[in-house]
């Protein structure tokens, strides 16, 4: 009885950081009941992260730049006319692709830098700010695609970014299998142990509260099981898609950076107290540009990751891209009030949106309707984070 | 004996661990000036808000009367119908309004479906000739002086038929010219039979004005005097106000005479375009090693606002004058540049900028020296609960964990994360602003000892306090603020209550 008693104990401690895992895990369930198991087929779920790669990357951004009680509305535009430059670099002016890729990536570092001045020097409402920027790059997209309409990117490496798989090494067992990506499932799980259990060995010699041994248990095998899972499914498709790649690099290093660093531990201390932080030496206006700055770069990384995936770009790319960013950052936890939620939230957040849009279109639910369900679970996800705020 | 207009019979309102009000009552003659003094915390304040409907019937013990009818105000609208009217310190006026729409608002004029504005503006501008205020009713409100708005407030008060008017502190942000026309206002407001509560430290205003004058201390009333039997003296006011022993909480320590100067400031005038006026003129200070200088002076003096503009000015104040820290001429454009000449500062409100409340305890402590535990901007996690835990113990922090949120501590554990976090940065001056504010005796107690010991060491600490005891008690040297000006230096020996209340509520 314990265990089950300890089991509600963390869940409901803990309610914010597994509610999007739950939500994810229940979504997946009922659109695989519903599809009679296309759903979670390996093709689909293989195309899922695919799709859910852009958001995602928007959304580790934006959820810096909730942190810190701001907002942008520009992203998505912002990464459709990057795109869009990226194509007509490479089309027209004949760049190569090595240098187009970090060209277009410290374009949006320093596009970023603008609301970032406006918002931390002007002191204007990030909302106004960026709403305009919203504008600007619109027209921006259009301007840029007048001439030609749609561009098309014939460009292997470029679109492979978007489309490619990472290679498979032959050596025989599991003909049907992606074998590399299974191996590196493998990696992964042990990585996690082995980090779990080296922090939870540490805590112990400070004497801290830890998970009893059973409830620790349970979160190792569900982990490993989820990781596992995935692989095995990916690898029966085509394997890893190098967008799968780049986003858990992206995530990887953010996680670091705003864990385990001086800056990010700054970040979340100016979206926690601002005056707070200013009066420990904090430069609040720095970190503003800073986090603007970063938001930019990775809509860069995300109009790169969307045209490569499209291999062209068009004059619609973009829409609605910051709105799912957005919601993918209050489905991952977090919180309008400033100074609370995880970048790795926002991913899981960005599947939980992926994730309806793909079920709906399999069920064949017209776009109307989708609008709706998406705008539901956005405002779902903000009544909870109101919700259990203050537990 | 005719009945007075207002009675308030043994009030009594608790506040969760403290009693503000211990049996109050005092008595207000129709026609009268009657002010109401006392140190901060007397609890003026808060009897003012059971009047007016602010805590309301139910939250506190005792019974209102006002023209011999016993009154259960439950909300401000209740007092405002029989003509209790209050003008507090921090105006309620909406900027961007006009005159005329700030004395109407919530009590507009309608014809029917619509607001009567010719009507309105007339009313107003009746109103506005009352209070003797030559503007324009169709000028917004941000665009009139301090002292003019508050003519404004008295009008707003006017149109609903006051028969009582209480104003807090209303001559506080005033200069001399308003503040005289305030005070003739106000005999004219008796003249024509509306009666007045008015809460002020500036003793001088209630020698000219008060027909009779009630001490608040420690929550109880002290006495009531006749300005017109002769009783009212500065002397005695300040007696009644501070006569309290001083109890010995205060741990022994050698006063220490060291010439070595490490802080002094010349000349520094700060001007706030906020509130459009100079909040600090020509102050002159410093500060020598291993000293604990007492800043002492009433709320609003400006003490807070000198320590910020010596810390990095996060205000963005426009100064003039010159600071030298070791003896070097020095300017510091961030706090951050402060940090590392040297200085920390320990905020007066823990909760809106000390702390991070949505932290843990050790993430405060190590915020503002976080490249101290990291390598290369990477921070070594070990370190960091070491240096945790080493000030957990060493300032003796109740909590489960240095993992435990801040907002779950007690405020005396939460001052002490405060001070832990700015031990931490290693400084050689050290500000505390109102170190002991809300919390026990047992831990005032232990942050005493605690600057006993780091000024031992070699620091140098700044206390900014409004209580008197705790200045007297530990500090080696003590100037008194009032007003943005320094109105005196005392050393310990010669500082009194009484000399420092004189000189506090000179301006």
């Amino acid at each position: 009885m314990t265990f089950i008693k300890d089991f509600q104990h963390v869940l409901k401690q803990n309610i914010r950081e597994y509610g999007m895992f739950i939500a994810l895990f229940v979504i997946w369930a009922v659109f695989a009941v519903l599809t009679e198991g296309i759903f979670i087929s390996s093709r689909n779920i293989s195309n899922l992260l695919n799709q859910a790669g852009y958001i995602a990357v928007l959304g580790v951004g934006m959820t810096l730049i909730i942190v810190i009680r701001h907002i942008d509305l520009s992203v998505g535009f912002m990464a459709g006319f990057l795109g869009a430059v990226a194509a007509i670099a490479m089309s027209f002016w004949n760049w190569p692709v090595y240098i187009v890729i970090p060209a277009i990536l410290l374009l949006g570092l320093l596009l970023g830098f603008i609301p970032g001045f406006l918002v931390a020097q002007m002191k204007i409402p990030a909302f106004v700010a960026t709403l305009a920027a919203f504008l600007i790059y619109r027209g921006a997209i259009l301007v840029v695609t007048e001439g030609t309409g749609t561009i098309i990117i014939s460009n292997d490496f470029f679109n492979a970014i978007g489309n490619g798989f990472i290679p498979d090494i032959p050596i025989g067992i599991l003909p049907e299998m992606h074998v590399l990506t299974l191996i590196l499932g493998i990696i992964a799980i042990a990585f996690y142990i082995w980090g779990e259990l080296k922090a939870r060995k540490t805590k112990r010699a400070y004497n801290f509260e830890v998970l009893s041994r059973s409830i620790f248990g349970l979160k190792l095998a569900f982990v490993a099981a989820l990781i596992g899972g995935m692989t095995w499914v990916l690898a029966g498709y085509n394997g890893l898609s190098w967008t799968v790649v780049i986003v858990l690099i992206v995530v990887g290093i953010y996680s670091f950076v705003s864990t385990r660093t001086v800056i990010g531990r700054h970040i979340y201390a100016v979206g926690g107290n601002p005056e707070a932080a200013e009066l420990s030496g904090i430069n609040v206006k720095k970190i503003t540009y800073a986090v603007f700055g970063q938001m930019g770069m990775l809509a860069a990384l995300s109009g790169i990751l969307f045209a490569s995936r499209l291999q062209s770009a068009t004059t619609t790319a973009g829409t609605l891209f910051e709105l799912d960013a957005i919601a993918a950052a209050f489905v991952g936890g977090v919180s309008a009030a400033g100074g609370v939620g995880k970048v790795t939230g926002a991913v899981i957040g960005a599947l939980v949106m992926a994730s309806l849009t793909s079920g709906m279109n399999l069920m064949g639910i017209g776009i109307s309707y989708q609008y709706m369900v998406r705008g539901g679970v956005l405002a779902a996800a903000v009544i909870f984070d109101v919700a259990t705020r203050n537990r | 004996m005719t009945v007075p207009l207002l009675e308030m019979r043994n009030i009594t309102k608790e506040f969760p661990g403290v009693k503000a009000l211990d049996d109050v009552s005092f008595q207000v003659a129709k026609g009268d000036i009657h002010c109401l003094v006392g140190e901060n915390g007397a609890g003026k304040s808060t009897l003012m808000k059971i009047l007016s409907g602010v805590y309301p019937h139910g939250k506190y013990s005792g019974d209102i009367l006002f023209e011999g009818n016993v009154q259960k105000f439950k909300t401000i609208s209740e007092s405002e119908a029989v003509g209790i009217s209050i003008i507090y310190q921090e105006l309620a006026l909406v900027p961007e309004m006009t005159v005329y729409e700030n004395i109407f608002v919530g009590n507009e004029i309608s014809n029917g479906f619509s607001i009567d504005w010719n009507e309105t503006i007339k009313r107003a501008t009746e109103m506005l000739a009352n209070v003797q205020l030559d503007v324009n009713p169709a000028v917004q409100v941000k665009d009139l002086g301090v002292g003019k708005q508050q003519l404004v407030e008295i009008a707003k008060a006017l149109s609903k038929d006051v028969k009582l008017l209480i104003l807090d502190e209303p001559t506080s942000a005033l200069n001399e010219h308003d503040v005289a026309n305030l005070l003739g206002l106000l005999r004219g407001l008796k003249e024509q039979g509306v009666t007045c509560i008015m809460i002020t430290h500036k003793l001088q205003e209630v020698m000219e004005i008060a027909d009779k004058v009630t001490v608040l201390r420690d929550g109880k009333t002290i006495c009531t005097l006749d300005a017109h039997a002769g009783e009212v003296s500065e002397q005695a006011l300040i007696k009644h106000m501070v006569g309290r022993e001083i109890n010995n909480i205060y741990p022994k320590r050698e006063h220490i005479r060291s010439d070595e100067v490490v802080l002094e400031v010349k000349n520094w005038t700060a001007y706030d375009s906020t509130v459009g006026r100079d909040i600090l003129s020509d102050v002159d200070f410093n500060v020598k090693r291993g000293e604990i200088i007492g800043f002492a002076g009433l709320m609003g003096s400006g003490r807070t606002e000198l320590a910020l503009s010596l810390f990095g000015n996060p205000e963005g104040y426009k100064i003039k004058g010159e600071m030298f820290v070791n003896g070097r001429l020095t300017h510091f454009p961030h706090p951050q540049d402060a940090i590392s000449a040297g200085l920390a500062y320990v905020s007066e409100d823990r909760k809106q900028n000390g702390l991070i409340l949505i932290q843990d305890v050790m993430q405060n402590i190590t915020l503002a020296n976080l490249h101290a535990i990291a390598k290369r901007s990477v921070i070594d996690e070990n370190a960091e609960i070491a240096i945790a835990n080493k000030y957990r113990e060493s300032l003796n922090i109740k909590t489960p964990s240095i993992e435990q949120t801040v907002s779950n501590l007690s405020g005396g554990n939460q001052q002490k994360v405060s001070l832990a976090k700015w031990l931490f940065s290693n400084p050689d001056i050290l500000i505390l602003d109102e170190p002991t504010r809300g919390i026990d005796v047992g831990a005032k107690l232990e942050i005493y000892t605690i600057m006993n010991q780091l000024v031992e060491n070699g620091m140098s600490i700044i206390m900014i306090s409004s209580e008197l005891p705790e200045i007297l008690g530990m500090s080696d040297r003590i100037y008194v603020v009032s007003s943005g000006e320094i109105t005196g230096e005392l050393p310990i020996e010669d500082a009194t209550q009484e000399s420092i209340m004189h000189l506090a509520t000179r301006n």
